[in-house]
């Protein structure tokens, strides 16, 4: 049994301490908008936010939450798909098939959570997530283009 | 609650209500919807024609028979429909016919493959037509209403005029009038000239889902009573299950069931993949090795240099007796060069859902050919393909890796084993890792002979290694001779379908053969496929004769090309966008290449610093794909297939040791990040007059203007890839 704090949401889950919260995510709680793509925090689509800070849940234990930290989900980012970093994602059509964005854009709204004025370098630092349809581009353009919008 | 709403019309509530998170209905066959939110029924209406549905609400439900991975295909086609069919394109929605409905009527809808940069290009001609009989259907119904010459009506965004009476109807208005009309023939499309939509920079329809979360894709549904399913296929070449101890997980958490697949493989299936994958990496498992168990990257590298000069090869292309050439050469160069096995790694693992039952199979999947995987479902399944119904998916990544539907016939053949219980399969990375369809192994011995004066007599390329037709589809093979071998390096005429892959240099002389030889190791088409290596081989040994004979790159290359002005316009393009010449001590290389019907160049600009560091500032690309549909996605698609091919160049590899892959995911296979991609700056320039396709073309010259480039500053050839920890200083 673990409790959890999803988008606001208190809710109590019966699975083993050791599930990474991924699974919990999308098997127990229905969240599918955070993606699999390795289980070995290398590719980032797993990416969701603990207390704001972006973390791969693909390696995160749910025994390892006290049932206090905030948990945010891509589902959760905002209501209506009007964070920054979304708005700026539409204006510029960045996904191509998409899978890897909900991981992409939560590592990015961690990024400006920390430094809303990242720079090209924090970007190549920071932005580790792994897109095969090579998205890059538009991503490194959209994080710009986000540091200007509002929520 | 978790509820199936309409399972025969693939929509059903994904996730589950238990918890009041997420509950969302999904259209899985309205894709591109646009407002994301819930399905609104619209079948009130009957079809206009197979491509076109209109409701009383004016929306327009464009049918797309190819599949959508990303690459915006489905946006194209549906602005080629909307553009004859003169409807408001804020109306536009999307969906996918089935393969079931497809050849239930006759396959209407054409081919389903999607492949080889195809999906615009084979099928613009009928899907305009598509748009265009709708209109006309449309103008005739309310000419009809009116009582008037249809001539004396026009349509424009969605609104039917009779011009001389400022009279107006709309679609929706008589959308059941016009299904029930005689279908013309012989509808003229609009000139080039006159279209107002194809050739925009139009936005994708399928954007907003994919930064919410909201986007389904397979491995997001949940079905009723569903299972999911972990499976493990032998790890080595050939080889086949021999036992396992169910009984060793049976009582794990959620187990319910352990198979075997096939000859092949075993699979968990639980309550959730979780569970299934937990169990599954406990479950004491023995393989059978075969032919192919023993097999080593290393051992065979042998094969492939034996390859290079062997006297028994299968010829490519033939111009003029080159060995007379070489005979007269005042200089001779040689150069070898290599391509490794690379695994398309799509972010999205292969994944499935099945549902079998005596008399019905149906599976929703991703899949880049629909009808195959419609007769993978029906053969797994042991049932007449009438009685099969695949739901295409949106793709989380395809790159050629999903035309085989070897997973479906897994999910099927797991699902067969508990009738009635809908099962999904998901593959692990480590999976994934280990049963692709990998990009072949070839190396390259090239040869040039110049004058004196620095003129090219005769240029030979030996291609030695593997065929990807005689591993996977033998059949396609002519008298044994693989073409796709030789992709960019064919003359014209050898075999229609490769008639858009052919060599647009003329040289005095030039032969191309392959010694064909095959590791035990299935490969596949991987974006590009052959034209990625050739190109290096190519346009790096072009660079090598350009530099041997004191010449300039580009006036080398140029000096060539008098043969095709479109693929040296796009050459020329790059150099004068890039700075091409300039003494700004900036370090650039050049290529460009001719593959799947469209005309590609590339300058990159890089630098290596003294620790050999290599730095990718920027790459100027052309392409010239006849018409280009939409100019923002192209170029979407040409920085998109820079990342894949610069990739592979830089990082990507397959070995094999005892038949087993070595790289079991992203951490030993490494794939470039952001901090790699260098600037990419597109230049589309469709000159008219053809069909050119745009997924692929341009990843074939990324790699090779980038390793000349390497060589513009260190003066170093990389002739061995992937680039990885070479020194190249
Ligand atoms: S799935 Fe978590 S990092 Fe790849
Ligand atoms: S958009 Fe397809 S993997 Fe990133």
């Amino acid at each position: 049994m673990a409790t959890l704090k999803v988008n606001g949401k208190t809710v109590t889950v019966d699975v083993d301490d050791s599930t990474p919260l991924l699974w919990v995510l999308r098997e127990q709680l229905g969240l599918t908008g955070t993606k699999y793509g390795c289980g070995i925090a290398e590719c980032g689509a797993c990416t969701v936010h603990v207390d704001g800070q972006a973390i791969r849940s693909c390696v995160y234990p749910v025994g390892a939450l006290s049932g206090d930290e905030e948990i945010t989900t891509i589902e959760g980012l905002s209501k209506d798909g009007s964070h920054p970093v979304q708005q700026a994602w539409v204006e510029l059509d960045v996904p191509q098939c998409g899978y890897c964005q909900p991981g992409m854009i939560m590592a990015v709204a961690g990024l400006l959570n920390n430094k809303p004025d990242a720079t090209d370098e924090d970007i190549d630092r920071e932005i580790t997530n792994i897109c095969r349809c090579g998205t890059f581009a538009r991503v490194r353009k959209g994080i710009h283009l986000a540091k200007t919008k509002k929520a | 609650m978790t509820s199936i709403i309409d399972l025969s019309r693939r929509g059903f509530i994904v996730g589950t209500g238990a918890t009041g998170l997420t509950i969302g209905i999904l259209s899985a066959c309205a894709p591109g919807k646009k407002d994301g939110g819930a399905d609104t029924p619209q079948a009130e209406l009957p079809e206009v024609n197979a491509w076109v549905h209109i409701g009383t609400d004016d929306v327009v439900t464009i049918r797309i028979a190819r599949s959508e991975m990303g690459q915006g295909t489905l946006t194209g086609l549906a602005q080629m429909v909307a553009e004859e069919l003169e409807c408001d394109w804020d109306k536009v929605t999307t969906e996918y016919p089935t393969p079931g409905q497809n050849l239930a009527r006759d396959r209407v809808w054409g081919d389903f493959l999607t492949g080889g940069s195809r999906g615009i290009r084979t099928s613009q001609d009928y899907v305009r037509e598509g748009g265009a009989v709708a209109r006309t259907m449309l103008v005739q119904a309310a000419a009809n209403r009116w009582g008037v010459p249809a001539a004396e009506c026009t349509a424009a965004k969605s609104v039917i005029t009779h011009t001389p009476t400022g009279k107006t109807l709309r679609f929706g208005e008589v959308a059941e009038d016009a299904a029930a009309l005689p279908v013309p023939t012989d509808i003229p499309l609009k000139d080039p000239s006159e279209w107002k939509l194809i050739g925009k920079p139009v936005k994708r329809l399928d954007t907003a889902d994919k930064v919410t979360g909201k986007q389904v894709y397979t491995t997001d549904f949940k079905i009723d009573g569903m299972l999911n399913a972990a499976i493990m296929a032998a790890p080595m070449r050939g080889g086949t299950l021999k036992s396992f101890d169910a009984s060793a997980v049976s009582s794990m958490p959620g187990v319910k069931h352990v198979v075997q697949v096939d000859d092949t493989a075993v699979a968990v299936v639980a309550d959730t993949w979780w569970q299934a994958k937990t169990a599954l990496d406990a479950l004491p498992v023995e393989w059978q090795p075969g032919e192919g168990s023993d097999h080593s990257s290393a051992a065979f590298e042998a094969n492939l240099d034996e390859g290079l000069t062997a006297k028994d090869a299968f010829l490519g292309n033939q111009v003029g007796d080159v060995d007379a050439a070489f005979a007269k050469a005042a200089k001779v160069i040689e150069a070898r060069y290599n391509a490794p096995h690379q695994n398309h790694a799509c972010m999205e693992p292969m994944n499935a859902i099945a549902l079998w039952t005596a008399d019905k199979c149906e599976v929703w999947c991703p899949t880049q050919n629909g009808e195959s995987a419609l007769a993978a479902t029906a053969e797994a399944a042991e049932l007449p393909i009438e009685q099969c119904e695949v739901y295409k998916q949106l793709l989380g990544g395809g790159f050629g890796r999903k035309g085989a539907p070897d997973y479906v016939a897994q999910a099927v053949k797991i699902a067969k084993q508990m009738p009635g219980t809908p099962v999904k399969l998901l593959w692990s990375r480590e999976e994934d890792m280990q049963q692709g369809f990998y990009h072949p192994v070839t190396k390259a011995l090239c040869q040039g002979a110049l004058d004196a004066d620095g003129n090219l007599l005769g240029l030979k390329i030996r291609i030695s290694g593997q065929s990807i037709l005689a591993g996977i589809m033998p059949q396609a093979l002519a008298d044994g001779i693989d073409y796709i071998v030789f992709q960019g390096l064919l003359p014209s005429g050898v075999n229609p379908q490769v008639e858009d892959q052919t060599l647009k240099y003329t040289f005095p002389t030039i032969k191309v053969d392959h010694a064909m030889r095959n590791p035990p190791v299935r490969p596949g088409f991987w974006r590009g496929v052959n034209a990625n290596q050739n190109a290096i081989y190519l346009e790096c040994f072009m660079d090598e004769l350009a530099h041997a004979a004191g010449r300039d790159p580009l006036e080398f290359r140029l000096a060539h090309l008098k043969d095709s002005p479109k693929l040296a316009a796009v050459l020329q393009a790059v150099a004068d966008k890039s700075g091409w010449g300039s003494d700004d001590g900036k370090s650039r290389g050049l290529c460009c290449f001719y593959s799947f019907g469209s005309y590609t160049a590339a300058c990159a600009e890089v630098s290596v610093d003294e620790n050999g560091k290599l730095k990718m500032h920027r790459i100027v690309a052309a392409t010239d794909p006849g018409y280009g549909v939409n100019p923002q996605q192209i170029d979407a698609q040409v920085a998109g297939s820079f990342v894949y091919g610069l990739s592979a160049m830089l990082h990507e590899e397959i070995t094999f040791e005892k038949g087993e892959t070595q790289q079991k995911n992203f951490n030993t296979y490494t794939s470039m990040r952001i901090a790699e991609m260098p600037e990419v700056e597109t230049l589309v320039m469709p000159s008219g007059g053809f069909w050119g396709g745009v997924g692929e073309p341009t990843i074939a010259v990324a790699p090779p203007a980038v390793l000349n480039a390497i060589f513009a500053a260190t003066g170093k050839r990389i002739r061995q890839l992937p680039v990885r920890d070479q020194a190249l200083r």
